[in-house]
This record gives structure tokens, sequence and C-alpha cells, in this order.
């Protein structure tokens, strides 16, 4: 996922049609920090992480967040089952209409919330994105998700955690921290959304 | 995304699926137990009608009220003063009040158009006079979308008083874009002048386009715009281009029958086919709810600033 340029009030989700493009305009430089073998690993080690601290993956329900956390949650669930054999829950939550930034930016297209059969009150939810930045979508997110019902307990997982929260929002499964400066931004790719599996950061205008 | 939806005429092919997928969104907010959204907190919408309406001033309410607008209502009638000025002076008024969008229906045609140049806000057609009724199409295109999956390459058939209708000429167009072939069928003389360069074929026999229909909109004769006798009574008008149980039979198994109401039950529509199950006429207006939703957080949801 691609963020915006520095000085902007940090919205950390672009609009999907913009976060699956290349690299920003203007000359920069994109750094490969993760690759699709390492991308494999991390989600197999979030998944026993999910396991371990959900005692077995009980009543647990993955709410991906669109565009890419949609993937991201159907592959952790995938792995789940090929390790224990356990079927969880997996849907997604869109959170744009409860965000606190609309007013911002062009309006944003919605993207599709579809829960599993059951609904989530009294299950384990974990929410599940690509890049932790800012922590608003995962406050609109928290906030969309009261709209179904009453998790008994509610998570967090991201592929990567950039830094700068602006919100008092931690994860409880991290793929890769990965510090970051606000010029830079991180670019997820995934299979089911883009052309290939890979985490980069890319400077915009490294020559300035 | 537009400032304004003054028309489906100016309406992009992009714009309109995007208005349709958005309402695909609003609708499953009625499903939920909290059937209120916080987007629009803060913001005021202004109902403005020049002339009466219970559906669609109450369905644009419940719209902005389930994304959480401020809605005022914003009744005028039988004003004495010219309608231009009056018009104005309203314009001002809200203005002076900050409505940030403002949902407008005059019986003059291009009403909404002039009170655009005059408001900041974004100004929502719901009906000008023989003009247009932009909303009123986009859940029509919804309604047969949900229900037959698709609409391009659909052929719909609109019958009755194309003369008087704004919904008619909404649809067309709207249709038209999103890839429908269009048919009108009315009595020639509720046939408008002009309609040659409309997208469609128009017809005055019902009964020969009814069998290759997908789609059959009803619309209202609409006793109350005619100011000359354009066809003998009643009795042969529904006789010639009244929806009956026979004609329903005469349609494929799958055609839909809408009509956007307030219906004329034994007038252009049989009181069985109105509530017969190929009939969409209370679905329309659930989905008017979630399309006038789609159509106000698009309008509303993002930054004022315009590029």
């Amino acid at each position: 996922m691609t963020t915006p340029a520095p000085g902007r009030p940090t919205p950390d989700r672009p609009t999907p049609g913009t976060s699956g493009s290349g690299t920003p305009g203007g000359p920069g430089t994109a750094r490969t920090v993760l690759s699709g073998a390492d991308i494999g690993r991390v989600l197999t080690r979030m998944a026993h992480q999910i396991l371990e601290k959900t005692a077995g993956g009980n009543g647990v329900v993955l709410l991906g967040i669109p565009t890419r956390g949609v993937p991201l949650a159907r592959r952790l669930a995938d792995r789940v089952r090929a390790v224990e054999g356990v079927e969880l829950g997996v849907g997604s939550l869109d959170p744009t209409m409860h965000r606190d930034d609309l007013q911002l930016r062009a309006v944003r297209p919605l993207a599709v919330t579809d829960l599993p059969d059951g609904g989530i009150d009294g299950r384990t939810v974990i929410l599940v994105d690509d890049v932790l930045f800012s922590g608003r979508t995962v406050r609109a997110a928290l906030d969309a998700l009261a709209q179904f019902g009453r998790p008994r307990v509610v998570q967090l997982a991201v592929l990567v955690d950039r830094g700068h929260r602006e919100l008092p929002i931690r994860a409880d499964y991290v793929g890769k921290n990965m510090p970051t400066s606000r010029q830079e931004a991180v670019a997820v790719r995934l299979t089911e959304t883009d052309d290939r599996d890979a985490v980069m950061i890319l400077s915009e205008g490294a020559g300035r | 995304m537009m400032r304004h939806l003054l028309s489906t005429r100016d309406l992009s092919l992009d714009d309109a699926l995007l208005v349709l997928d958005t309402a695909e969104y609003m609708a499953t907010v009625a499903d939920r137990s909290v059937k209120k959204l916080p987007t629009l907190r803060g913001r005021t919408v202004v109902n403005l009608f020049f002339e009466d309406s219970t559906r669609t001033r109450t369905s644009f309410e419940l719209a902005a009220k389930r994304l959480s607008a401020d809605v005022i209502n914003f009744s005028v009638r039988g004003s004495s003063v010219s309608k231009g000025e009056s018009l104005k002076d309203t314009a001002q008024t809200l203005e002076a009040m900050g409505a940030d969008a403002v949902v407008c229906r005059h019986p003059a045609s291009g009403a909404p158009h002039r009170l655009a140049a005059w408001v900041r806000g974004s100004v929502l057609n719901a009906g000008d006079g023989i003009h247009e009724h932009p909303t009123q199409a986009l859940l029509d295109a919804f309604t047969i979308r949900r229900r037959l999956g698709r609409i391009e390459g659909l052929s719909v058939t609109i019958v009755g008083d194309v003369l008087h209708s704004r919904v008619a000429r909404s649809n067309v167009w709207l249709l038209s874009t999103l890839g429908a072939a269009v048919t009108v069928v009315a009595p020639p003389t509720l046939v408008p002048v002009g309609v040659e360069q409309w997208p469609v074929t128009v017809s005055y026999d019902l009964d020969a386009v009814l069998p290759g229909s997908d789609v059959v909109m009803m619309l209202r004769v609409q006793r109350e715009r005619m100011t000359a006798a354009f066809f003998p009574t009643e009795r042969e008008y529904a006789r010639r281009y009244g929806l009956d149980a026979d004609r329903l039979a005469a349609m494929p198994l799958s055609a839909l029958v809408m009509h956007p109401g307030p219906m004329v039950r034994g007038m252009e529509i049989a009181s069985d086919v109105a509530d017969s199950t190929r009939s969409t006429v209370v679905e329309q207006v659930a989905n008017g709810v979630s399309v006038r939703m789609a159509v106000l957080y698009l309008l509303l949801g993002g930054t004022r600033e315009v590029p």
C-alpha cells in the first residue's frame, strides 16, 4: 500500500485504485523489504501465534479490511487449517463510512462488508490489514464492528507495522515491524490483487 | 463524481455504475442491527419541495438520517410571488443557513439548474416539471439490476403518459447509457415533440411490444398536468394502454412490471397485476432509500474543495 506525501494529514488508506499502482510519480526508489517467500513465512508464523493466543482458534473470526486485508485474512485461515485442521470464520469489513477523515480528500468508493454466518456476537474477532500506520483505519473498523454486534474480544493482525501512530492502537500480531520515515511509503503487493507478493518501501523524490 | 445531481442525461456510465454499486453497499445497512452510519454527521440536507410529495420526500429524509445528516423540510406551496423570484429568495435563505445539500422538487422544468447556480452546496433534483427525476431512474435501474442481474442488452418498455413524465425522460437517458434498448409506448397525443432525438424506439401498439420486453415500466397518467383532452375516455385508455392480466400473460415469464408510483389502479395498471410477484412496486420504494443514500454519500462524503 502506498501512503501519501509528507505534510498531509496522513490518512493511512488510499483508494484501492491508487494503492495498487506502481511507484508514485516523480523520481524515487523502491526497496523490497519482504519477498514472496518472506511473506509466506511471516503468515505461517502469524497463524501459529493466532492458534497459540486464542487457545486453538476456538470461536475466532478473521475480518479483512479491504482491499488487501481481505486476501490476507483468507491466507491466515488457510494456514490455520493446514496446521491444526481448524476452520476459522473469514469475512471482510469496510470501515470507510466510519472514518473521521472523509472530508479531507475526494469521496472514497465503498468495498464489500461480508460477515461469516453466525455473526460476531461473543466471538473473538481478529481484524486483518496489510499496513498499520496512523491507526485511523482500525479506529473506524472498531466503530463499524459495533454495528454488527458485540464481539467478546477484538484483536488486530497486520502484515507490516510502519509506526507513526496517531491513536492509542497497537497490533496483537505483527508480521514485520518496519521503521519508516513519513517521507517514505510502504507498498504491499499480493497476487490476489496485484501481479506478485512483495512488500516495498518507496522513497518519493529521493534526490531532494 | 459530480457536484450536483440534476439530470441523468449528463451522467457518465462510470458515474451511473458508481451510484449503483454504492447503493448495493447501502442496501446492506438496512439488514444491520444498527441501521445508522455516522458518515454525514454535521452536514445539513434541506428538502425544498415546491410540489406535493410524500414518497420522494420521506425517502430522501430517511436516506439522509441513516447517514446522520441533519434534515430540514422546507415546504413551499402556492406562492403568489413569481416563481423565479421566490426561488432566488429561497436560495439566499438556504445559503445563509449553510445548507450542504438541497433536495429540490419544483413544478418548473430547469428550476434545480437555476438553484445550483445560486447556492454553494450540492443540488439534487427530486423532480422538476416534466424534465427529469434522476433518483427515480437510478432506483429503477438498481431494481432491474438486482432482479435480473444486469441492464446491458435488456429490452425496457416505458408505457403511458410519456409527454408529462420526468420519470420517463430520466429513465430513457440512464437506461440507454447503461446499455438497455428502450421502447416508449403511448397514444400519439402523449408522445412528446422531439422524441426522434431520444435514444428510443417509439410504438403505439402495446400488444406488439410486450412479448419482446424484459421490463415493462408503467407511467401514471398525470391528470394534473393535462391542459387538453389527450384521449377520449379513461376506459379507452385503459383498454389500449393499461396493463391487465391478459397482457401480463403475453410478457416473457421473467419480465418485470414496474411503476414509479403513485399508481392509479384500474387505469394504467390493473390491481391484480400491481400486486403480482412480478411487480417490483414495493421493492422500488425500499431501493429508493438505498439509492438516495448512495447519491448523498457520493455528493457529500468527500472534500468540498473543487479540484
